[in-house]
């Protein structure tokens, strides 16, 4: 209908999806599956259960919408997992099985996008797009396979005004231009742009830091904004600062194919920043807390082990250890005080991102573009201008801005899933909504897009593009494993230092040393440029 | 065997079902011209010319064969090229110059395009596409120019 480059987008889409299901699958099965089943009954159930002071509201709607209380102490996040090393019957080993799935996802989704991106480079041979424009019109036009009047009437129409089209652009590529003032335009545009990026990077600074004020006051005291005002600024800043760029781009006079390269890159390097931002004040606070926590409650931490221990072993009724003096106690689950866990916090952040960057999408579907449809098509009899033709008019499919966000989801998915193996299963039932809800929408409410952009070329750039938020998502997640010392109280890493002693532990010694070397980012550079 | 009871399916009555001893059977353009697959295509009559045996539209079993051969969408990008050509060089002269490449746009716009916006079209192209400079497009112009067209082998494809 609407031309391939709409349904290129369709089937990276559906590509993705593909990805996504994979992903689902690996976590799922090696990692949500085994715990649920057999990690229960053999013990850890402290951390397991919910603690009796959030009992009262854990079932709340509210508190699972916000992924805390009931939906916090389940297999959707990391601090369930137990830490023994074997659970089972089938000394199925956890840990090592919760890393590798880790790994094993980055690596796959690796392996996918390069061998995608050589197809596609095979492909397409190099072309380039600019030149042949009149000829390639001439020549390859018309379709052969019509053999129907309608259609052909419908062609020949469609291709006189591509030719129109091109001669209208033609004639004004040859018109003089004033040098100096398109130079100063678009020095002004660019300077605006990188304005705009750098508010928006400080706004999510500075929203980010009040959410820790608000953390420390205790959440209780504030309402819904203040509790998700992180997730709907971003959100909200994905949304308007393209249709910003789109203004400040019409200052520049580009060529419409170089202005939407432009267009595009603006777009990514708005939301890399938002990203990283987020990531970093994420980063700080983390840090924050892991220094208030070593710091103040060394102390309680060896009570709550203590506590701990005792626990554990009045539930198996086997050896107390020696140097106790308590008799056993029966505690019932909920009340075992347990420690912070900052492994879950993230991947509740990352979760709640997520989910907050969906209804943004939806409600911005549907009243962008749907409301916008009904509004101009029932209200054009009485009013002023034509609608139809000016402004608001029907709006268009965005390809770039709709793939954009795709890729970037899919970036917090990649950063997130180490900490919330559940963000994959949640991302397949997202991809799978939006794409029934945006074929609707594209099929009911838009129009074709005036500037028609060659979908076969595009593709790799889209594939690059996502490549390099794989490398940027797996730095967080990297850094914190080499560098933060896991939460002492949850997570199946949390008896070591680091978790890079797993590895020690549990692999024949040359693997470590060899993973020690492939890690080297040096080596990851030169495997990417012979791909290429 | 489906494309002969196509070819046969035009004029039952001249084209016998026994083809072992090589009858000499061509079907005049008309019917060609008239085959629902080619029927709303502007360039059919030259199609049919450039397969037909003497050029004049009429075609044999064989040309048949070959025609919809090449517009499969098994035949390889260099042959295509070459019939495209022969197709689109409406003089045979073995050159596209620039009243054939007028022709052309007439028959893809038919005739909405004003003449100065005809000339412009036709210079641009050859202006983009002739590589020796003689001012029009020698075969090996051509097939620089269309190998490196995205949707050339989708378009140049008929299905029957």
């Amino acid at each position: 209908h609407f031309g391939s480059s709409v349904a290129s987008y369709f089937i990276f889409l559906r590509w993705m999806y593909g990805i996504n299901m994979i992903l689902f699958g690996l976590t799922f099965g090696l990692v949500m599956v085994p715990e649920a089943l057999m990690g229960k009954p053999y013990g850890s159930l402290p951390r397991k259960t919910v603690p009796r002071a959030e009992e009262a509201t854990a079932m709340n709607f509210a508190t699972l919408w916000d992924f805390s209380g009931f939906a916090q102490y389940s297999v959707l996040f990391y601090g369930y997992y137990n830490n023994q090393r074997t659970i089972g019957w089938l000394k199925f080993r956890m840990p090592l099985s919760y890393f590798l799935v880790g790994v094993g996802s980055i690596g796959y989704s690796f392996m996918i996008v390069t061998r995608t991106m050589a197809k596609n480079a095979n492909d397409d041979g190099g072309g380039d797009d600019t030149s042949f424009n009149f000829s390639w019109k001439m020549f390859t036009s018309w379709d052969y396979l019509i053999g129907n009047p309608e259609t052909a009437d419908n062609k020949f129409a469609s291709i006189t005004t591509s030719f129109k089209e091109a001669i209208v652009e033609e004639q004004e590529s040859r018109k003089e231009e004033n040098i100096h003032l398109t130079r100063f335009l678009r020095v002004l545009a660019n300077f605006l742009a990188l304005c705009t990026l750098a508010g928006s990077g400080y706004l999510i600074f500075f929203v980010v830091r009040r959410s820790q004020q608000f953390a420390l006051e205790g959440l209780e005291n504030y309402g819904w904004w203040e509790r998700n005002e992180v997730n709907t600024v971003m959100s909200l800043l994905g949304m308007f600062c393209p249709t910003l760029f789109d203004v400040i781009s019409s200052l520049e006079n580009y060529h419409p194919r170089i202005a939407l390269r432009w267009q595009l890159g603006r777009i990514f390097a708005l939301f890399l920043g938002n990203l990283y931002t987020f990531i970093i004040a994420l980063m700080d606070e983390i840090n924050l807390k892991a220094r208030y926590f070593l710091s103040f409650t060394l102390e309680e931490e060896k009570i709550v082990k203590y506590n701990m221990t005792i626990w554990e072993a009045s539930l198996y009724n086997g050896t107390i250890p020696e140097n106790s003096t308590a008799p056993p106690i029966q505690v019932d689950p909920a009340d075992v005080p347990r420690g912070p866990c900052w492994e879950t916090m993230v991947g509740q952040e990352f979760v709640r991102l997520t989910v907050s960057d969906m209804m943004t999408t939806y409600i911005t579907i549907l009243i962008g573009d749907f409301l916008r449809a009904v509004f101009v098509r029932f209200f054009n009899y009485c009013w002023c201008w034509d609608l139809e033709y000016g402004f608001p008019s029907y709006s268009e499919f965005d390809i770039s801005g709709n793939v954009l966000g795709l890729i970037f989801n899919q970036g917090m998915i990649w950063m997130g899933s180490f900490y919330a193996p559940c963000l994959p299963a949640i991302n397949v039932f997202r991809l799978h909504t939006s794409m029934y809800l945006q074929c609707w929408a594209v099929m009911c409410c838009n129009v074709p897009q005036e500037r028609v952009f060659k979908a076969s070329r595009s593709n790799n750039f889209y594939m690059a593009m996502l490549l390099f938020i794989l490398f940027l998502s797996t730095l967080p997640a990297v850094y914190t494993i080499v560098s933060i010392p896991p939460s002492f109280d949850c997570g199946p890493f949390r008896m070591f230092e680091v978790i890079s002693e797993t590895l020690e532990h549990d692999f024949p010694s040359w693997f470590g040393k060899v993973f020690g070397y492939a890690s080297n980012p040096g080596l990851i550079l030169p495997f990417i440029l012979l791909m290429v | 065997l489906r494309l002969f009871y196509r070819y046969r399916d035009l004029a039952p009555q001249l084209v016998p079902l026994d083809y072992s001893n090589k009858p000499a059977v061509t079907l005049p353009y008309e019917l060609i011209g008239s085959m629902p697959e080619l029927k709303d295509n502007p360039f059919r009559q030259r199609i049919a010319e450039v397969f037909s045996e003497h050029g004049d539209g009429n075609m044999t079993l064989d040309d048949f064969l070959d025609m919809f051969s090449v517009l499969s969408e098994m035949a390889p990008r260099d042959l295509k090229a070459y019939y495209a050509f022969k197709i689109y060089d409406f003089n045979n002269d073995d050159y596209i110059c620039k009243s054939d490449l007028e022709k052309t746009v007439n028959k893809l716009t038919r005739n909405e395009l004003t003449p100065e916006e005809v000339s412009l079209v036709c210079e641009k192209v050859i202006y983009e596409a002739d590589v020796d400079n003689d001012g029009k497009l020698s075969l090996a112009d051509f097939q620089h120019m269309i190998v490196r067209a995205p949707d050339f082998l989708s378009t140049f494809h008929i299905r029957i």
